[in-house]
């Protein structure tokens, strides 16, 4: 079972300029977060502080109890054996093969014998489909190989805690897919907590249960998907739907004068997309933190999107009600418990002050009794069809072109992949 | 970052308290043997040849412009003693710390660089390894002790140019080149000299080190910081050398002063 992540109040500046400043949010023990954030407002930088690679100016990261911004540097490698980091490149060592690339943990931190190495670094690259790309270097294979290869080597220790730095960069979308049907079925094996950053809103609208959004210096809004997927907080809004409406703008937000004058073109923001189905796992068993569809929307009272959650059968989802706008507001904040996962602080701006309004819980919200029993409850799916080809191959085949050996994995994924679409 | 007129004050400290981590780190098992071995074949394969191509003209030039003055007041048998004190003395402390800095500084600087760029230093972190035991010490050790071997082979292979110039081109005899070898030169020259090149072996180490693992700004940040790596280790061997020679000529009484 994963380790919970409790950030409060995390405030990063490099010099004068400062990074984000005042972020709290719970990384739930066993979950999938996503954090997003448009292009250089720290995505990256907020992962290096949780690793302790970068200290943060002020605040506290909790992890298994010790705060590791201010621990010992002895105590913090020791903190780090809970973490498995996949960074944007993979972050091999050049000078060494794959095998030994992701045996290196293990001979670092275990005494164990080096066939039981080499058994346990088989299975982690059988499970990355990187099966014979042992004796490789990381400079003749592909991004994605690098990538996962990257991912075998965090899991050799077995992680409480999985972060992503960015999995979707420089992947093709099939690609994309794959990996995040992997990270879907690693989270449903290991139970570790996962973090993922990215700026991919296809990965942030269907992969993680928790979603968090950094804009202009703080944390936007930081909550469970279904919360975010159907906000009309405009920079929520406009982020996750792709949308040149909205607060942010090219170099970074918009001013008074533009919002103005894209207000006077009278150019609508349409309707909110519908939500769509989390991705399951490719075997079908839901994963011990996954909630059923539409659960925090029943529980809040909240309209979805028309056409969320089409073909899997939700029942109980309010209805819209006419004339009264789909999403929540903000302004009208759901009934109770929209920060259960805690990111209220002191509103800095005029932005802010919308959501915080919303934020702050009207009466103590109880945390564990949301969604615990609909974590248990079988999760309702639309009628599958089930690829009867599975291990032939017929259709999309190979992962990496240059990996032939990587095929018994890709394979099956892909009929997966196939019997899930 | 804004620069700040304690901007050189504060990088010199971090460098200060990076050298006492490397120190620290110096002591912490287990001792990576494999690495300081393979580094310090890769340090010599990079400095031994230039070094030899660089120390053959250094005897030369010094038996040149010695010689000449030598014969027209008639003390040509001096020639040998010259060369041997200005190679062991100066001639090869130099050499080998320009030949450290710049091709074994350089090449260790790169490499970090390029490693930390690709965020291998922060993954070797997060994997729970300290990239200054695991790295950088073997790193360290290795150059000095390539430093050391680099500067008795300076000496010899100087040496052997200056005879040869002296001897086969310019008619010196071969008995007084020989002869009068410890005229002028003892033996501490030697001693301090081999001293001179461990300390610079050091410094050139730890500077391309420190330069190295702070690399940023993806491949031209890696170029940048082997530049400058380059430029400030010169910079301290040369300060180096010079106050280690001072404190020489205090200590070690000199012959014929």
């Amino acid at each position: 079972m994963g380790v919970e992540i409790q950030v409060n109040n995390l405030t990063k500046r490099f010099g004068s300029q400062t990074i984000w400043e005042d972020v709290s949010l719970t990384l739930p023990a066993g979950e999938i977060s996503v954090m997003l954030g448009p292009s250089g407002t720290g995505k990256s930088v907020f992962l290096k502080c949780l690793i302790g690679l970068l200290k943060p100016n002020n605040g506290s990261i909790i992890i298994d109890g010790k705060d590791i911004v201010t621990i010992k540097e002895r105590e913090l490698y020791e903190v780090r054996k809970l973490f498995g980091v996949l960074f944007q490149d993979g972050a091999l060592f050049g000078s060494q093969n794959l095998y030994d690339n992701i045996a290196f943990p293990l001979r670092e931190h275990t005494k164990k014998k080096e066939s039981e190495i080499k058994r346990i670094v088989l299975e982690k690259m059988e499970m990355t489909g990187l099966a014979g790309a042992e004796k490789k270097l990381p400079g003749e294979i592909s991004g994605g190989m690098r990538k996962r290869a990257g991912l075998a080597r965090a899991l050799v220790l077995d992680p409480e805690i999985l972060l992503f730095d960015e999995p979707d960069s420089g992947l093709d979308p099939v690609r994309t897919a794959y990996l995040n049907q992997l990270i879907v079925d690693l989270n449903a094996e290991i139970k570790a907590t996962f973090l993922i950053v990215t700026h991919d809103i296809a990965t942030a609208r269907s992969v993680p249960d928790n979603i968090g959004l950094l804009y202009r210096r703080h944390l936007a809004m930081f909550g469970p998907r279904e919360m975010l997927l159907s906000s009309n907080e405009p920079v929520v809004r406009q982020f996750l739907n792709g949308q040149r409406q909205g607060p942010i703008g090219m170099a970074e937000e918009k001013d008074a004068g533009e919002l103005a004058a894209e207000a006077a073109t009278g150019e609508e923001l349409g309707k909110l997309p519908p939500i769509p189905e989390q991705l399951p796992t490719s075997d079908g068993r839901l994963r011990e933190t996954q909630r059923k569809p539409g659960s925090w929307l029943i529980e809040h009272g909240v309209v979805p999107p028309a056409g969320s959650f089409a073909g899997l059968g939700v029942e109980g989802l309010p209805e819209a009600q006419p004339g009264q706008p789909t999403g929540w507001t903000g302004d009208e904040p759901p009934t109770r418990g929209a920060s259960s996962h805690g990111s209220g602080s002191a509103p800095a701006r005029p932005l802010r002050s919308r959501i915080d309004g919303a934020e702050e819980p009207k009466e103590p919200a109880p945390v564990e009794a949301d969604g615990a029993d609909d974590r248990t409850a079988v999760l309702p799916r639309a009628p599958r069809k089930r690829a009867a080809r599975t291990t032939d191959g017929g259709g999309v085949d190979v992962l990496e072109d240059e990996a032939p050996a990587a095929r018994p994995a890709a394979k099956s994924t892909a009929a997966r992949r196939r019997g899930s679409s | 970052m804004a620069l700040s007129p304690l901007a050189p004050v504060r990088t010199s400290g971090d460098f200060f308290a990076f050298s006492l981590d490397i120190l620290r780190n110096l002591f912490k098992r287990p001792f990576q043997g494999a690495e300081f071995i393979q580094q310090a074949w890769f340090i010599a394969s990079v400095t031994i040849l230039p070094t030899a191509l660089v120390s053959i003209p250094f005897g030369a030039v010094l038996a040149l412009q010695v010689g000449n003055l030598t014969k027209q007041i008639g003390a040509q048998s001096f020639t040998g003693a010259v060369a041997v004190l200005g190679i062991v003395r100066e001639a090869s402390p130099i050499v080998t710390a320009l030949l450290i800095a710049g091709a074994g500084g350089s090449a260790i600087c790169a490499d970090l660089g390029s490693r930390k760029i690709r965020d291998e230093i922060d993954a070797m972190e997060v994997l729970g390894v300290s990239p200054l035991q695991r790295l950088v010490v073997p790193r360290v050790l290795a150059t000095m002790l390539v430093a050391f071997f680099l500067n008795g082979l300076v000496a010899v292979v100087g040496v052997i140019g200056g005879y040869f110039f002296n001897v086969i081109l310019q008619g010196g005899t071969p008995g007084a080149y020989l002869a009068s070898f410890t005229a002028l030169a003892q033996l501490p020259d030697l001693y301090v000299g081999q001293l001179k090149a461990v300390i610079f072996g050091l410094i050139a180490a730890l500077v391309a080190s420190y330069k190295g693992l702070n690399a940023g700004g993806g491949p031209k940040g890696v170029g940048d910081a082997v530049n400058q790596s380059v430029v400030i280790s010169f910079m301290l061997l040369f300060l180096t050398n010079f106050i280690i020679t001072a404190i020489y000529f205090q200590v070690v009484p000199q012959k014929g002063g």
